[in-house]
């Protein structure tokens, strides 16, 4: 019963927070303003419940150090819980909408949920920031009321490709990741990367998303010299382990979901020597970070992922976009320019800005997964190994370049003969 | 040649996990005609307790046989709880036993995501059972080739509870004529609590005996239950050689299917599944349907 | 006597709520939300005509409701307007009901929830992996609503009042085929086939019709859901979808045809309203349906009118004799 936040509760610490706000500071004029409404759009039901979970700890962590305050203005948090699905999404959008009135939207969670409301943020303006990966609505079909302080599917993939070619010297890969957009935009953009960089990609498997038994994919990773996993939620610990009992040893690399440090309390001994590519790392030394881990280890015990620190994120974005206009956000249209045009230095996943698609520009580390220096009581650890700065959702190539490409779906960029 | 071996003999492991999934699933439909949808929710219900006795809790850790059989008892109390108090007001009512079975896994689950949160768990192998059997150049994981046997020792023990006890006596009574059952002093009432007790048991046990391959998490109950129904039906209903036979033909289903016709994947199982109702709608193996 | 007027006003009084309900429910969220209750209202009408009447579950109509919906998202997106969309769709859906019908017609009983189940998700695996149409699970978003005679239907309530008439006419035509000898005939199949067989009706040609009506009505629901939601993917054709409406059915009171307007009402209400306020709303939900099973088996519709019956009789009793009514002494 922990994890359970009421929208009663979450008034009741906004009310507290405002109390000590007052107390500690002379209130500004502002903060007799209506308090402003966040809207954060998760999961916290059925299978996708794990990620959505983390989402809400990583706002109520920033919340709680500011005293639930940004801006100088009080903030009421309503929590929605899509039940991980677009019709649910769009029903709870709905009611953040037009019952709560809240002035910007985190969430959701996943690509379907994005697309599906995708066109009622457009119609009703609301500025969103999302950590959904699906790619084009930051790129070919972008959405103009949309800010990805995260990653897009394949911007850590990318990166990711060019190490796997450059560092690990892989030559001859096999990819491997479910049989949906998530995994072919995350493959793809592995792919494309790599490749360029002189690898070359052997075979692509794509097991359905829910595979009990990943023996029958296992059997035909063969003639390579890498694996590129990109599996997300419970799957990559399922993968890793029967990878792992089968006794295979090639090296394995993987993007944000894959290694994501929430399931580090979770793998064995399988997952080491795992690479991942993230834009957060929990072994980032800086004081954003180090404020946002120990604010995760005092509310709930546990270390973040990608996943809280994704939300973490965009809740800095919001308070200082509110920060820069002084509380008052009243136009919709100048609030997102606001956010939009901001670089802020000291996140947790260090400096971001955005590019003018709305798509974030900044770190992706490249860990490799083991057991020195461990922290938090933890076993295993992703120790960062390269930092890649500045990455934008084109990597190295032009955007119109970059754009004037498909899409990467099941089939493209084929598999070469090599 | 080596991909043929590994496939074949996967083939029969997960098999043998589909029959322990599977059985206590067909037992109950076969000697109790409940479709019991919250077969699912046992078997995660039952990975996730066990998951946590060897995990430990109050600091003691529990071997894994151990706290195999310990979360198989635990799960099955519950099921003996719902029959008890739920189910048996329903004699020969499918459509409320379909409202209460789904109400309660929606239950179960949520109520596992309250207690052990949506992080995945992982259940670690037996430490004697770590390790590979190597053939030729083929490599096969221990714990995989052990679940076969699990899975025999299962099967010849429920065989011989049914067939050679005076308790299975009484079940087969007990089902194929409860009236006159209890005119010759059969608790007829109490037998239905054993079976469904029984058959949680073996689903909450499967989840422990799974739990190393494939992990505890949030979902798992809808994961499976589709698996023991493809079993039940392509095994036919009501015999524990179906079940056998189903799990085997699932096994190998499975496996050919998803490394041969990957374009398939999505269906690889529904679809034998269609064939076979349509063709032979009492399943290949079963008596005919209800 | 006073009975029949008192369920004759109770309708007329709903009616009238429902007419006026956009201009009591200020809150366009809420006129929103009576919108996805009528639809899947209309979707469990469907499933009960099955269900209730001819005693076959199905669990797959999900996949017949996300065909319409997928058609006329495919079709919109391809540019045939809504018109020629909507009628498409619903040719092609119960072109689609009729291939439904004919293989799992085959059995009854625990084998048609089997096929069912079987094709529906062999439907949701098609929309996941037949992108060139699904667009996998990215979906495929429907841009505008239609304008049929210059109204727009864009604004809640316009869309509210659509689907309130297209649900009228459903429950009429329900209730119609019901009384109908067809309806009839169906709850024969449902008691006793083996008679009717004998009485030389034919048994699957009875049951096709039902279906081919259920596909109809889930069709319509299916299109109404598109329009709604202006988005579909694979999710809408889950197991889970189906058997969510499967569950307002049984919940509801099958055979009923008030019994799946409240069951739609009871799950979309928890689903959507009760899940801001409660965050284990799925347990509340599981709680209320195992709830249901023990207060009143028959579902709440039926549940609600015997202890109604129960309450009247006492009620117009004036000396209950214990003895009479009292049962078998213990």
């Amino acid at each position: 019963m922990s994890r359970k936040i009421t929208r009663r509760k979450v008034l009741a610490g906004t009310a507290a927070g405002a109390a000590l706000a007052t107390l500690k500071f002379p209130a500004p004029a502002i903060a007799q303003k209506a308090p402003f409404k966040l809207g954060l759009l998760t999961v916290k039901t059925g299978p996708l419940a794990e990620g959505g979970i983390q989402m809400e700890q990583g706002v109520i962590t920033f919340l709680k150090q500011k005293n639930y305050m940004m801006g100088g203005r009080k903030v009421d948090l309503v929590s929605a819980d899509t039940g991980g699905n677009p019709a649910g999404a769009k029903t709870k959008v709905q009611e953040l909408v037009e019952r709560d009135k809240v002035d910007v939207i985190l969430g959701p969670l996943a690509s379907f949920e994005l697309y599906a409301i995708s066109d009622y943020i457009i119609q009703h303006k609301m500025p969103t920031l999302s950590l959904a990966a699906a790619q084009d609505l930051t790129q070919r079909k972008p959405n103009p009321y949309l800010l990805r302080a995260s990653a897009t599917s394949s911007q850590a993939m990318q990166p990711m490709g060019h190490y796997a070619a450059t560092e690990m010297k892989l030559k001859r890969v096999v990819t491997i990741s479910e049989d949906f957009a998530f995994g072919y935009e995350q493959m793809g953009g592995f792919q494309a990367a790599f490749e360029k960089d002189g690898g070359c990609i052997t075979k692509k498997l794509w097991p359905p998303i829910v595979t009990p038994d990943y023996t029958p994919y296992l059997a035909q990773i063969n003639d390579c010299d890498g694996v590129c996993q990109g599996f997300a939620g419970s799957n990559p610990l399922r993968f890793m382990k029967q990878y792992h009992s089968f006794g295979l040893k090639l090296p394995v690399c993987t993007g944000e979901t894959g290694g994501d440090d929430a399931l580090l309390k979770s793998f064995g001994d399988e997952a080491v020597g795992l690479i991942s590519a993230c834009p957060y790392t929990l072994d980032l030394e800086n004081d954003s970070n180090k404020r946002f881990v120990d604010g995760m280890m005092k509310n709930y015990n546990t270390v973040p992922g990608f996943y809280a620190a994704g939300l973490y994120v965009n809740c800095q974005v919001v308070d200082a976009g509110l920060k820069a206009l002084g509380g008052d956000v009243s136009n919709k249209e100048k609030f997102l320019e606001t956010m939009k045009g901001l670089s802020i230095a000291d996140t947790p996943r260090g400096p971001i800005k955005f590019d003018h698609l709305g798509n974030v520009v900044g770190n992706i580390f490249i860990r490799k997964l083991g057991k020195e220096g461990a922290k938090y009581g933890l076993k295993l650890w992703n120790k960062t190994v390269k930092t890649y700065e500045n990455v934008s959702q084109f990597w190295v190539w032009p955007e119109k370049e970059y754009l004037a490409e498909p899409v990467y779906t099941r089939s493209y960029p084929p598999v070469k003969k090599c | 040649m080596n991909f043929w071996i590994l496939l074949a003999v996967n083939s029969i492991t997960f098999g043998g996990l589909l029959f322990l999934l599977s059985a206590g699933f067909s037992l109950i439909f076969g000697l109790m005609r409940i479709p019991n949808l919250t077969h699912g929710s046992l078997f995660m219900l039952g990975a996730y307790v066990g998951a946590t006795l060897i995990m430990g809790i109050l600091s003691v850790q529990l071997d894994f046989w151990l706290a195999a059989v310990l979360s198989a008892l635990v799960v099955a109390a519950f099921g003996a709880l719902i029959e008890r108090l739920l189910l048996r007001r329903l004699p020969g009512e499918p459509l409320a036993q379909v409202l209460v079975t789904l109400g309660i896994s929606f239950m179960v689950a949520d109520f596992c995501l309250m207690v052990w949160g949506g992080d995945p768990i992982s259940v670690a192998t037996p430490t004697h059972l770590v390790g590979f059997v190597r053939y030729g150049v083929a490599v096969f994981p221990l714990y995989r080739l052990a679940i076969i046997g699990i899975a025999a020792v299962v099967a010849v023990a429920l065989w011989l509870l049914l067939e050679r006890t005076r308790l299975g006596a009484m079940i087969r009574a007990g089902v194929d004529d409860p009236d006159m059952a209890r005119v010759v002093g059969i608790r007829v009432s109490q037998i239905f609590t054993i079976v469904f007790g029984l058959g949680a048991a073996l689903a909450g046990f499967a989840g422990i005996i799974g739990g190393p391959i494939l992990s505890v998490y949030p979902g798992l109950d809808q994961d499976m239950l589709p698996l023991a129904l493809v079993v039940v039906i392509l095994g036919g209903t009501g015999s524990l050689l179906g079940s056998f036979v189903g799990s085997l033909i699932v096994g190998f289903l499975y496996n050919f299917g998803q490394a041969l016709l990957p374009e398939l994947a999505y269906f690889i199982l529904f679809l034998p599944m269609l064939l076979v109702l349509v063709l032979r709608p009492q399943g290949l193996f079963g008596r005919q349907l209800p | 006597m006073s009975r029949g007027v008192l369920g004759l006003a109770g309708l007329a009084a709903a009616f009238l709520a429902l007419v006026t309900l956009p201009l009591w429910l200020t809150q366009i969220y809420y006129v929103n939300v009576a919108s996805q209750i009528l639809f899947y209202a209309i979707f469990a009408f469907g499933v009960n005509l099955l269900l209730g009447y001819a005693g076959l579950v199905s669990l797959g109509h999900a996949g017949l409701f996300g065909i319409a919906s997928y058609a006329t998202a495919y079709l919109l997106a391809a540019g045939w307007g809504h018109p020629l969309s909507i009628i498409a769709a619903l040719i092609i859906g119960l072109f689609s009901t009729a291939i439904f019908a004919a293989l799992s017609l085959r059995t009854s009983g625990i084998g048609f929830i089997m096929i069912t189940l079987a094709l529906g998700e062999i439907l949701w695996g098609l929309a996941y992996r037949w992108i060139s149409v699904t667009n996998g699970d990215n979906g495929i978003n429907v841009h505008t609503r239609p304008t049929p005679f210059g109204f727009s239907l864009t604004s809640a309530e316009a869309f509210y009042y659509v689907t309130f008439v297209v649900f009228l006419i459903c429950a009429i035509l329900v209730a119609i085929f019901v009384r109908s000898p067809l309806g009839a005939a169906l709850r024969g199949t449902r008691d006793q086939p083996r008679r009717m067989t004998a009485l030389g009706y034919h048994v699957w040609m009875i049951r096709f019709w039902a279906c081919m009506f259920s596909g109809l009505l889930t069709c319509v629901a299916g299109i109404l859901f598109v329009y709604y939601n202006q988005f579909i993917s694979p999710q809408t054709l889950a197991l889970t979808s189906s058997a969510e409406v499967v569950l307002m059915v049984i919940s509801g009171g099958p055979a009923t045809l008030l019994g799946p307007v409240v069951g739609s009402a009871l799950v979309v209400i928890v689903k959507s309203v009760v899940s801001g306020y409660i965050a284990r709303w799925n347990f509340l939900l599981g709680a209320i349906f195992v709830a249901i099973v023990i207060l009143m088996p028959e579902g709440l519709v039926p549940g609600t009118v015997r202890l109604w019956k129960l309450g009247w009789r006492r009620a117009t009793t004036r000396r209950p004799s214990v003895l009479k009514t009292g049962g078998p002494p213990a």
